[in-house]
């Protein structure tokens, strides 16, 4: 989503009011309920947060200068700076340590390198298609990227083959370089 | 529940357990000796032998693994040999200061050559716009790069400034050729034909 992103694709910057600002965070407990005993440290109630509107539809949502999340279509997404707070709030999987390096260059993940010995998936039922996951590593504790199931981790098991995981944001990406200033 | 502190490498800025991937390791390794020993010995040891043994017990296997070494080397060696370039194209690049008249008693400063040095041309304009107080703009020049213009006779303020922003960067070497044309041009009307300034 952040290939080609640059600080020219940035078109509005703005202030979100403490009203929406309050949805805002709702919204976000909502889609991730395990927030809940973080958020008010992640972000805190006096703090203002900004929202950047990009091209392609995206909306960066920034407090104190760093991008904790953004949305292209209704789903919130953190960033991996975000992830990196407070890992156990999002849904995750693992691949193994030869995908690692097609991650970083911004592939979308292939099921075998979720379903090899190094990779973890969920037991059943496991995450539904369309969920947004947070993508660890072999013998790594920090998350590298964030990306969308383009199935559900059952049939990831089951089908192996193909694209598992579209890619969204890695480390390395404009996203992460992206300094507000 | 308290938050992560995941440590950020100084050199290429992934959690630091990723700098092997990052095509910068050699550096990344130095940095985290300096600045985080303890998590260097764990991961990195006191012989660097040991350590594609310890990464070689992972899952892909042996050949996978070798391979994927011989993979990262490569992108090390790019790495740096972009780097090289990218550097060795700075230190051969310069930014002109060109004095411009605009009537006969105004002029305005003209900086181009910003590009190479990855310096933000929108935020140096804002930035000089409230420094000297004064109109700044990013036009394209005849040779259709951006440069930044400075309206008022503020030459050497924007000279010193250019200056503290490259040695910021690390870039002190770099030269930065003030050109008058505003002068020129003035003579230029007495002795010499128009033109001839303009191959300096
Ligand atoms: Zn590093």
């Amino acid at each position: 989503m952040f290939r080609k992103f640059t600080r020219e694709d940035i078109h509005t910057r703005s202030n979100v009011k403490s009203s929406i600002q309050r949805n805002l965070k709702a919204k976000l407990l909502a889609q991730y309920p395990k927030l809940e005993e973080v958020i008010d440290e992640i972000i805190p109630k006096k703090a203002q947060i900004e929202l950047y509107k990009c091209e392609g539809k995206i909306q960066l949502y920034l407090v104190n200068g760093e991008v904790l999340f953004f949305q292209n279509f209704d789903e919130l997404i953190p960033s991996l700076r975000f992830v990196h707070k407070f890992p156990e709030a999002f849904p995750t999987v693992q691949v193994d340590r030869g995908a690692i390096k097609f991650v970083l260059a911004g592939s979308n993940i292939m099921c075998p390198g979720l379903t090899s010995p190094g990779a973890k998936l969920p037991e059943a039922p496991g995450f539904e298609k369309d969920t947004i996951v947070v993508i660890n590593a072999e013998n790594k504790e920090t998350a590298m990227a964030v990306g969308k199931l383009l199935m559900s981790t059952e049939e990831i098991k089951e089908i192996n083959k193909g694209h598992g995981v579209e890619m969204i944001h890695h480390l390395g990406d404009p996203l992460w370089t992206f300094s507000a200033d | 529940m308290p938050l992560t502190n995941v440590i950020y490498c100084g050199v290429c800025d992934f959690p630091a357990e990723y700098c092997e991937f990052s095509g910068k390791f050699k550096r990344c390794k130095a940095w985290l000796q300096e600045n985080h020993p303890e998590l260097y010995t764990k991961w990195y040891g006191d012989v660097t032998e040991d350590v594609s043994k310890q990464l070689a017990e992972s899952s892909i296997g042996d050949e996978r693994e070798e391979k994927l070494e011989k993979a990262l080397e490569k992108l090390e060696r790019k790495q740096q040999a972009r780097e090289e370039r990218e550097l060795a194209k700075k230190l051969s690049s310069k930014v002109v200061i060109r004095r411009e008249a605009r009537t006969k008693r105004k002029c305005m400063i003209a900086i181009s050559g910003l590009e190479v040095f990855e310096i933000d041309m929108k935020k140096l304009s804002k930035t000089f716009a409230s420094k000297f107080a004064t109109g700044c703009s990013i036009s394209k020049n005849a040779e259709k790069k951006e440069e930044v213009i400075v309206q008022g006779d503020l030459a050497d303020e924007v000279e010193a400034y250019i200056h503290s922003l490259l040695e910021e960067k690390g870039m002190k070497e770099v030269k930065v050729e003030v050109i008058d044309a505003a002068k020129k041009k003035k003579k230029a009307e007495t002795t010499t034909t128009p033109g001839s300034e303009n191959k300096k």
